[in-house]
């Protein structure tokens, strides 16, 4: 089994870039699991997301405490977060941020940074980055294709909403696919 | 065919392929997501029912009672101080041997307040008189809504039902669900047909008032029925079971029991970590064994200890408490090995919302081996 823990803000869309990400990796033939850590949301304050991989029905329903993959949307949370807390040897962390990284990931540990903010704002219009960031997960790990999770936005937003998305995801994929070549 | 959805979505689903012909719910979370769906579908022409705004859980089930006692099939969810609210008409229901189906996004009761999941409300109801069913995954969660409604309308149970499933834990979680088509679940579910109900052609009452030369029989038949409804559960799950392969004939279904010393007994989503858990143990040479208990009333005391037969320690994982007593579940538990010698343990566990980790199994599995229970599992003593 693997596990992919998303921290975000509430409003920058971590919920669903999970359960997007689950429905893609479903499609792709594997069994998924993805559910939220439920505080008492609002905007801006940290929220976390979790998505199970597995080769049989996922069982286990507590929280993602050592994850494979660890998605953070926003750089200005790991000052008030111990986001990489847990992250397995060998696993692969994705921060978006804007600036070279002032942290340390855990020994054995791939970063992956990418400015998924200006991939929104550009192609988008807004500063929602988790649809970049599952462009990045998906060239990153090979945990789900590309063609699932365009599927998986095509099915979740309205034609035109969908495409910007899809396009957003796209280069932030190519954009990993030639980090990690 | 396996799809991926959220439990509260595959819970309207189900629902609305039992074709329920009125709803009436108030929006409490984390139920809401499951009222929203079937508003919109009754909305939208996808199911043809009566969907009756309220102002209050107390009306909503109020209104789910005239519309059961006219006959039709009806459906309602509810979780925590929503179901408090409901506690009289909930009596009332199962007094007038109503088969209403309620769902319940099983969620702690305040104060202090808390969104999150335990058992506490639907256990508190545990007197009331309807059937309680606890799923452990979206798929039971949706399967034993065909079930319910199946043993609820037997003409020998005629009584309500919650379908229990964990707030949060599972319904809004995101997971594979095999959803019935419509014709499959009319082939399991026919048409409600029921054998008294409310006519203005053909008069008759609904829980009048009983004398003391009457009331006692009447409790005396309401208790006999929800017992007598085990039989009524074991052939609906078995026919399920042959239907589309998912057999719920079982009130209480065993994993690695066979040779089990140590035995966690336990309902609902927790029993997934459990027998995650129990695996690992396996490998390192505990012989370590779950009963999970899908059915908490009618109590399966005889399938229970019959099950736990062999065991040398029981665990019961509690995520509700009788305050002043122990959880429910170990009550039942107990009694139901009175007499046989094999010690019961009582964990409570994963209440408002603390997240229970397979540590936190290995602990309680830990702990009943050396003889040690009737405590609270993850406590943090700095803030006591």
């Amino acid at each position: 089994m693997r596990e992919l823990r998303i921290h975000g803000r509430g409003g920058q869309g971590s919920v669903t870039a999970a359960e997007l990400i689950a429905v893609a990796a479903f499609k792709g033939g594997v069994f998924s699991q993805a559910f939220p850590a439920f505080g008492v949301e609002r905007r801006g304050a940290p929220v976390q997301a979790f998505v199970r991989f597995d080769d049989r029905k996922v069982r286990l329903r507590s929280q993602v405490y050592e994850p494979d993959y660890i998605i953070v949307q926003d750089s200005t949370l790991i000052k008030d977060v111990n986001v990489f807390s847990g992250v397995k040897k060998g696993g692969i962390v994705i921060v978006n941020t804007e600036k070279a990284p002032d942290y340390k990931v855990p020994d054995g540990v791939r970063l992956i940074t990418i400015n998924a903010t200006s991939i929104a704002l550009k192609v988008i219009g807004l500063p929602i980055t988790n649809t970049s960031l599952m462009g990045a997960f998906a060239a990153a790990t090979g945990e789900i294709k590309f063609d699932a999770l365009k599927n998986a936005l095509m099915h979740r937003f309205p034609k035109e909403l969908a495409e910007k998305n899809i396009e957003a995801a796209r280069q932030a994929f190519e954009y990993v696919k030639a980090e990690v070549a | 065919m396996l799809e991926i959805t959220e439990g509260s979505m595959a819970v309207a689903d189900a629902v609305r392929l039992c074709r329920p012909q009125v709803v009436a719910a108030y929006p409490i979370t984390p139920q809401t997501h499951i009222v929203e769906a079937l508003a919109e579908m009754v909305a939208n022409g996808k199911l043809d029912a009566d969907y009756i705004t309220v102002e209050s859980e107390f009306s909503a089930l109020s209104a789910c009672l005239g519309a059961s006692a006219a006959g039709s099939r009806t459906y309602s969810a509810t979780t925590s101080q929503g179901l408090a609210l409901m506690f009289e008409v909930c009596f009332n229901v199962a007094g007038m041997r109503l088969p209403i189906i309620m769902t319940i996004a099983n969620r702690a009761l305040g104060a202090p307040l808390s969104i999150w999941n335990d058992q506490q409300d639907s256990i508190s109801l545990r007197d009331s008189g309807w059937l309680q069913f606890y799923a452990e995954d979206n798929q039971e969660a949706t399967d034993l809504h065909y079930i319910a409604y199946r043993v609820a309308e037997n003409p020998a149970v005629q009584l309500p039902a919650f379908v229990c499933f964990d707030g949060f834990i599972l319904s809004h979680t995101y997971e594979p669900v095999d959803m019935l088509s419509q014709a499959d679940a009319d082939r399991y579910l026919p048409k409600y047909a029921p054998t008294e109900r409310l006519d203005a052609a053909d008069p008759i009452s609904f829980g009048m008032y009983a004398t003391p030369e009457y009331y006692l029989e009447f409790r005396y038949e309401t208790d006999k029925a929800l017992k007598e409804a085990k039989s009524a559960i074991h052939a609906a799950g078995k026919e399920f079971g042959e239907m589309f392969g998912r057999d719920y004939s079982a009130m209480v279904e065993g994993y690695q029991l066979e040779d089990a010393e140590t035995v966690i007994v336990a309902m609902g989503s927790i029993c997934g970590t459990v027998k995650d858990t129990i695996d690992e143990l396996r490998k390192e040479g505990k012989k370590v064994g779950l009963l999970k208990i899908r059915v908490f009333r009618p109590f399966p005391s005889e399938d229970l200890a019959k099950a736990l037969k062999g065991a040398k320690h029981v665990a019961v994982l509690d995520k509700n408490i009788s305050l002043g007593a122990k959880g429910a579940v170990a009550l039942e538990v107990k009694d139901a090995l009175y007499g046989s010698g094999i010690p019961v343990y009582d964990y409570i566990i994963g209440l408002g919302g603390r997240d229970v980790q397979k540590k936190d199994i290995r602990e309680v599995v830990a702990l009943a081996e050396k003889g040690k229970g009737d405590q609270f599992i993850g406590l943090r003593k700095e803030v006591l």
